[in-house]
């Protein structure tokens, strides 16, 4: 069996962890547009903030392709032929069974006027970015990074120590808005500013001008770096015409695109999310190792009655304050319950039909978990003590039948 | 593999596990002087309501969502054996595993990164510390067949 993988981050990682857990012969090739050993996208602000190294980055140990029989290509695929099941690179072919394709997403580049003029622009996605950006940074400049999701404000803290200013601006009036509500981000966000970042939110940046933004309304941000983290697009023109894509890659719960032997794993695919029952990207490190891992177990030929359950979750921290976010935590879901305890230490969940659909925690993040299973599981609220694991969370709320399930078996 | 196994029951609430836990986290020739005064912060926790406790640590699953949700890969499968270990020198403090773990068993480490049971057997009795200690056998160190 000859196993093709495109792609050498997580879902990759995972797909070549799946096919060995049940082929120890069949060849695996993995071809990466990045000269890297695999590592972890996520560290890249933290190999900025010096609490990481490229060493310590690696997502599996040096011997890894070694270890699992994996032959390395460093290449940049260019077509897919799914009726003579190949895939073209620069110099060569690729001859596949089974394809897995986990090509990732990249930087949306917005089509801002006069963006050619700014010499010193970049984006945040690989550990290319940001040696660049590592680069391009110094103590007396100013940054500005366009974008207050999870990437600009991980960047934000990444290189906030080593340049004079940071200033972030979004089109958004809240920062986070795809993890945190109003409130929750307005924690979070006063506790950024209190590092020394400074924000410029609702911000329409309408075109720049030489180092300068313009915003709509005649504000203009001067700075002398450029990061743009405004959002990411899924890399799905590989399959264009061969599989059936909507905004990502659609998948089953086999990891199987719409096209024979063709599997797709990670940030350019969407699947259903459990909390919500839409299908939807979640592009997120752990979805992707496990939808990654689920396609190498099926393309090995393993058939299993495992069905994986993919949310939306994320723990992030900025600064020492920790926040995790799952399921739906936006506010589209009527009943929302809010419990918040101190200023810095929120909590809120997001409870339809009796089940509880999503949840916000700043600061006090123990245990949190225990609220991911009740939404990755779907388990009815009234089989549970909801008040006290709202208060404490623990599997003190559970019935001792279930806890006995958890603890003794 | 042997894992630990909890008979509520016979959990008294003593919370001696939790000492016995940090003291092996700690190490030293006298539990009582070394933890004196000290806030412990142990891998394995009782939890106590209207007269019910037990204790809590990891369940070293076979489907560890911490592993494959790690961001870093700090945490693995022990090759020999399946115990769940985690590498404090690749761990950034993410906490995505907290995010994942069901049991509410990965914790924030007094280090600034995550701390988790990682069985303690290489004792002089060869069982954990936690099961050791325990006073009325309401922890337990066994091989059950029954897959996690």
């Amino acid at each position: 069996m000859k196993y093709v993988i495109i792609g050498n981050s997580a879902a990759g990682v995972g797909c070549i962890e799946g096919i060995r857990q049940v082929d120890r012969e069949g060849e695996i090739t993995v071809i990466s547009n990045e000269p890297y050993h695999t590592y972890s996208r996520p560290l890249i602000s933290y190999l900025l903030y010096g609490k990481t190294d490229e060493q310590k980055m690696k997502y599996r140990p040096d011997d890894f392709y070694e270890k699992n029989n994996v032959n390395f290509i460093y290449g940049n695929v260019t077509k897919i032929d799914s009726t003579a099941k190949t895939v073209e690179y620069e110099t060569s072919i690729l001859v596949y069974d089974k394809l897995l394709v986990a090509t990732g997403s990249r930087a949306f580049v917005p089509p801002f006027a006069g963006l050619d003029g700014v010499a010193e622009r970049y984006t945040f996605m690989s550990l290319n970015d940001a040696k660049a950006l590592e680069q391009a940074i110094s103590q007396d400049k100013r940054v500005l990074i366009v974008g207050a999701g999870l990437i600009g404000l991980k960047c934000a803290e990444g290189i906030a120590a080593r340049v004079k200013s940071v200033t972030v601006a979004d089109l958004a009036d809240r920062i986070l808005p795809s993890i945190l509500d109003e409130q929750g981000a307005g924690i979070v966000q006063r506790h950024i500013e209190s590092k020394g970042i400074k924000f410029k939110l609702s911000a329409n940046i309408t075109r720049f001008e030489g180092n300068t933004a313009i915003l709509d309304g005649g504000d203009a941000i001067d700075f002398d770096i450029l990061v743009l983290a405004v959002g990411v697009r899924p890399n799905t023109a590989l399959l264009g015409g061969i599989a059936d894509i909507d905004k990502g890659i659609i998948v089953n719960e086999k990891s199987e695109t719409s096209a024979e032997n063709i599997y797709a794993a990670g940030d350019c695919t969407q699947t259903i999310d459990a909390s919500s029952g839409k299908s939807k990207i979640m592009a997120l490190l752990p979805n992707a190792y496990m939808q990654g891992e689920i396609a190498g177990l099926n393309m090995a030929g393993f058939t299993s009655t495992l069905k994986p359950r993919f949310i939306p979750m994320n723990a992030i921290g900025f600064f020492g304050l920790h926040i995790i976010t799952a399921g739906g935590c936006q506010l589209t879901i009527d009943n929302g319950q809010l419990t918040i305890n101190k200023s810095d230490n929120y909590r809120r969940f997001f409870v339809d039909n009796g089940v509880l659909r999503g949840y916000i925690l700043i600061g006090n993040v123990e245990k949190a978990g225990i609220y991911t299973s009740l939404i990755r599981e779907q388990i009815p609220l009234v089989h549970i003590d909801f008040e006290l694991l709202k208060e404490k969370p623990g599997l003190m709320a559970f019935s001792r039948e279930d806890r006995a399930k958890k603890l003794t078996i | 593999m042997k894992r630990v196994y909890v008979n509520e029951q016979w959990c008294l609430g003593c919370r001696l596990c939790e000492y016995y836990c940090a003291f092996a986290g700690i190490g030293g020739a006298d539990m009582a002087r070394t933890l004196k005064g000290v806030k412990i912060n142990p891998r394995i926790c009782v939890e106590e309501n209207n007269g019910i406790s037990f204790a809590v640590s990891c369940r070293h699953c076979e489907e560890p969502l911490c592993v494959k949700s790690c961001i870093t890969g700090a945490l693995t499968v022990n090759s020999d054996g399946g115990v769940i270990v985690v590498d404090k020198s690749r761990c950034v403090g993410c906490y995505t595993c907290i995010l994942s773990c069901p049991y509410g068993a990965v914790s924030p480490s007094d280090d600034g990164v995550i701390q988790k049971c990682e069985l303690c057997v290489k004792t002089v009795s060869g069982v954990p510390a936690c099961v050791q200690g325990c006073p009325n056998n309401a922890i337990v160190f066994e091989e059950r067949c029954v897959a996690l």
